[in-house]
């Protein structure tokens, strides 16, 4: 039987969002592979997510221990790999985030599994297990088959799928868990909230973002002339946060802040699947980069292809003029 | 406190054209310029810094062509002590478990405390070589690190998660670290850094050097296929606004304006 197990991801006591975006995946891999889909569940008193899970028309199995109160990579690995020699999925599934990053390429090489990170698309072509994933920032695709196995894994990307929408009811089976004792080698500590800056860029209307191709920090001011004109405030890429150029607090995407902006104007910045997941809010999009196959274009209502050194100072200027 | 920094040379594609070989499975680089991979430059700093702070000693290791040398003299003039090079066309360089393996032969015989390698790399953007390469050194690991704290036996360190949330977990030395970006500010390398490196033991070794059978790591031995390679269409929806720079800040001035989006 091909049956996929998906690894649901959970942090707070929230269930994240790609638990169920990888069931926009997971069920019709499954049927190609003639088998159902399982989803794993390991917490501590998470009833309510199983039974939300399980709203989507899944089988979930559960593990409900104080083990699990806290996330810990070394424990799911332990799970994880107990559970595949028991069940013998076809395919695991887990998220490409914080935590699938932590645990999935371990895993892989614990059990010798043909392994795929951070997939876009996933099909069985004549019992074949294919995934899509992103080279080169999304410039280049590949696809990549994963060779004759009783077990392999992939990653999914975040946000890549629309999560569907609840359907029949699945039913819920708590199961034993199969580590026993907790481990000495890794202890979770706590977590730390984002730091609250000057300004919460969540709440702004008009954006203007910054990203590698500004260059260096002396060329900021060509962005501030452009947010003072326009009353917006100031934002980037990571890349733009990790040189200093900004502060962390004003960082989008995907491990920064999501953002809702009437306006968004954004130069330099290439559009890397992690800076676009935090910009899907924004109404009006105009991007500025060099290079025409820049994957923010895809995002652009309007776009420039230019050299923003040359375009955004006579954009305030004119802006200047027109609002008088 | 010995560590080991295992780093990659990159082509910058952030805004250049990326067109593909002849054959259609590989990327046409000639065009490109490299450097080391981002997130291993902070990796090479926060060893630097723990080398300096905890009495230790740094290796360097990549694997890449000859032309990669000037990225690890660079990681050498900032304070590595020495480097291996590994070159070998016959290891399965898309699969991050295969380049797992290889990093581990060339580690694991040897005494360390701490791994650090970047979490990500630009060119393939797996994320995964790390943590393999912690499973099969048989040691703890933590990704996406943006703060290491070493105490007795024991690495307290700040993950990144989504959202700008943080997770602080303590795990046991030896460890291997995946060093996100922005967890430090890289330095330039000295003037007398740079003519020190030029003196730092540089070896080069292949897989018979590291003893590793070539059937371990190669196209064969991994479990996955490259099948194919190619560009994928930008669908994009949005108005090109065309003309010389001054027109096109015109043209998007007056859209802003009269569309009384600003």
């Amino acid at each position: 039987m091909g049956n996929v197990l998906v690894l649901a991801e959970h942090r707070q006591g929230e269930l994240r969002d790609i638990s169920i975006e990888m069931l926009a995946l997971a069920p019709s891999v499954a049927e190609a592979l003639g088998g159902e889909v399982m989803v794993l569940l390991l917490g501590s008193e998470v009833g309510p997510m199983a039974e939300k899970i399980a709203g989507h028309g899944v089988k979930v199995l559960v593990v409900d221990d104080p083990l699990f109160a806290d996330y810990n990579s070394d424990k799911y690995q332990k799970v994880l790999s107990a559970l595949i020699d028991d069940y013998k999925p076809k395919l695991v599934m887990m998220g490409q985030t914080a935590q699938g990053v932590d645990l999935a390429p371990a895993l892989a090489v614990e059990k010798g599994l043909p392994f795929v990170p951070d997939i876009i698309g996933l099909e069985v072509e004549e019992g074949v297990i294919k995934a899509t994933r992103q080279l080169y920032s999304g410039k280049v695709n590949a696809q990549v088959a994963l060779k004759e196995t009783d077990t392999g894994l992939v990653t999914v990307r975040e946000a890549a799928f629309e999560a569907p929408d609840p359907s029949t009811t699945g039913a819920v089976e708590k199961i034993d868990s199969p580590l026993k004792e907790d481990l000495d080698y890794r202890k979770f500590v706590e977590y730390i909230e984002a730091e609250i800056g000057d300004v919460d860029i969540t709440q702004s209307e008009i954006l203007v973002g910054i990203g590698r191709g500004l260059k260096e920090d002396k060329n900021l001011p060509v962005a501030e002339a452009l947010a003072e004109v326009i009353k917006a405030d100031l934002c980037g890429s990571r890349a733009a946060c990790d040189a200093g150029w900004l502060p962390d607090d004003r960082q989008v995407g995907t491990s920064g802040k999501t953002v809702q902006p009437k306006l968004y104007i954004c130069m330099g910045i290439s559009g890397a699947f992690q800076h676009v997941a935090g910009i899907k809010g924004a109404k009006t999009i105009v991007a500025i980069n060099k290079d025409p196959n820049a994957p923010i274009f895809a995002e652009a209502d309007y776009a420039i292809i230019d050299d923003l050194h040359k375009v955004v100072p006579q954009l305030t200027e004119k802006l200047k003029e027109l609002k008088g | 406190m010995k560590i080991f920094t295992c780093i990659k040379y990159v082509p910058d594609t952030s805004e250049a054209e990326v067109k593909l070989d002849s054959e259609g499975t590989g990327v046409d680089s000639s065009r490109f310029s490299f450097d080391i991979n981002d997130a291993d430059n902070y990796a090479v700093e926060e060893s630097v810094l723990i080398k300096e702070k905890h009495d230790g000693d740094v290796t360097v290791v990549s694997i890449g062509p000859k032309s990669s040398d000037v990225m690890i003299r660079m990681a050498m003039a900032k304070g590595c002590d020495r480097a291996i090079r590994i070159e070998d066309e016959r290891i399965a360089t898309h699969d991050p478990l295969m380049v797992a393996k290889v990093l581990a032969g060339a580690i694991k015989d040897q005494e360390f405390d701490l791994v650090f390698t970047g979490c990500m790399a630009e060119d393939y953007g797996q994320a995964a070589t790390g943590v393999a390469l912690a499973e099969l050194l048989g040691v703890s690991h933590a990704a996406y690190v943006k703060k290491v704290e070493i105490e007795d036996g024991k690495v307290k360190v700040h993950r990144e998660l989504e959202g700008g949330l943080r997770e602080v977990v303590e795990i046991s030395l030896p460890a291997v670290l995946t060093i996100q970006t922005g967890i430090n500010e890289p330095r330039y390398a000295p003037i007398r850094g740079i003519r020190q490196a030029q003196k730092k033991e540089l070896k080069v070794m292949n897989l018979d050097d590291l003893g590793i059978p070539e059937g371990e790591v190669n196209a064969e031995a991994s479990r996955i296929v490259l099948e194919k390679l190619y560009i994928p269409v930008v669908e994009s929806k949005a108005e090109i606004i065309e003309g010389e720079p001054e027109e096109k800040a015109e043209k998007l001035a007056s859209i802003l304006v009269k569309g009384g989006l600003v």
